[in-house]
């Protein structure tokens, strides 16, 4: 009598140590657990969503497939980041030549209450051609964040304006749509050619 | 209290000198070299300006602001890039340069943000913004405004 509820109680606790096992895991681990930060990309074979080019084309994470791909965020009102990405990716398609014509480049915008495809049409049209600018609706955009594992947050400035916070790197896709790499915001110049070439190549290698 | 010189004719001809020559002093230990700018697309948007401050006296100086009459709102700002790649930038303070040293206003990290713009940044023009000094000091440098995708001064 006594010995089984010894038992009874032993099991009970091997019970309750499981349970809490996996509520941890759940939590931490889990599909209950938070979004884990400085995540790869998901191929864009995989992404689905809807945006407008700079010309008014619906585009999705289709177009993209077929040719290597640099996609990169941010905003028109931008004062200093974006507009020193844009001018180092037009640095970098004039280093590559030739071959940049065979990428899709593109610049998603994080802030479509202000970045029309007007706007983007406007802006784009300051930096290199090759350069594309896609907008669309709010949900939209997140849906190509969540795919790419990119944030984003709108924040208020003093003057009465927002701007945006958001990842600043560039991303890089082989032709077949897999993430190869990315180009971090400070990373030294000399380094992003030659991964963009690794993009490139991918795309030879799958071919063969 | 350092000296301070008038330094209208030294800077009207230190500005024909071009880019490459150390732009206009006002506190003599202040020097402000290769300043530049991006145009703007209206007015609606927030400019950016670049320049080096470089600090050749035996004294910090504490740079406390700047006024502009491009822009109601110039603010020293500063870019931050967090380790999960996300870029934000926020008022950069009060800053003090060591007798001796220089800070870097460039792309991605110190700039002088220039909100409310009053009238476009247009490529080729040049606007005046002076540097405020916690003992009262001022530094006006005249700004070259580059293209929108300039890179630095050289551009």
């Amino acid at each position: 009598m006594r010995r089984r509820a010894i038992l009874g109680y032993g099991a009970a606790g091997v019970g309750a140590v499981a349970l809490m096992l996996f509520v941890g895991w759940w939590q931490v681990d889990g599909p209950g657990g938070p979004e884990p930060v400085g995540q790869r990309p998901v191929a864009l074979t995989e992404m689905d969503f809807r945006l407008t080019d700079h010309e008014g084309n619906a585009v999705g994470p289709e177009t993209l497939i077929g040719r290597p791909t640099m996609a990169f965020f941010g905003f028109t009102y931008c004062p200093d980041v974006c507009p020193t990405t844009l001018s180092d990716i037009s640095g970098w398609l004039d280093d590559l030549g030739d071959e940049a014509d065979e990428m899709n480049v593109v610049f998603i915008t994080v802030d479509p209450e202000r970045d029309t495809v007007e706007t983007m049409a406007e802006y784009v049209g300051y930096f290199h051609p090759a350069i594309r600018g896609w907008t669309g609706p709010e949900e939209q955009i997140a849906r190509v964040a969540d795919g790419f594992r990119a944030t984003y947050e709108r924040v208020p400035t003093e003057s009465g304006d927002y701007t945006m916070n958001h990842s600043a790197s560039v991303f890089l896709f082989a032709a077949s749509g897999r993430f190869v790499t990315m180009i971090d915001y400070h990373e030294p110049r000399e380094f992003a050619v030659p991964k963009i070439r690794r993009a490139l190549e991918e795309e030879t290698e799958g071919a063969t | 209290m350092k000296k301070y010189i008038l330094t209208g004719t030294l800077a009207a001809l230190l500005t024909l000198g071009g880019l490459s020559v150390p732009a206009l002093a006002g506190p003599e230990d202040v020097v402000v070299e290769n300043a530049w700018s991006r145009a703007s697309i209206g007015m609606n948007r927030p400019g950016a300006a670049y320049m080096t401050i470089r600090n050749t006296g035996d004294e910090p100086v504490t740079l406390i602001g700047l006024t502009t009459p491009l822009a109601m709102m110039p603010e020293i700002h500063e870019t931050k890039t967090n380790a999960e790649g996300v870029s934000s930038m926020s008022p950069a303070g009060e800053i003090v340069i060591a007798p001796g040293e220089s800070i870097a206003l460039e792309p991605g990290g110190l700039h002088a943000m220039l909100m409310r713009l009053q009238e476009p940044m247009t490529e080729g023009d040049t606007f005046p913004l002076t540097l405020l000094f916690d003992d009262g000091g001022e530094v006006t440098v005249e700004v070259p405004i580059l293209g929108i995708a300039a890179r630095g001064p050289e551009d």
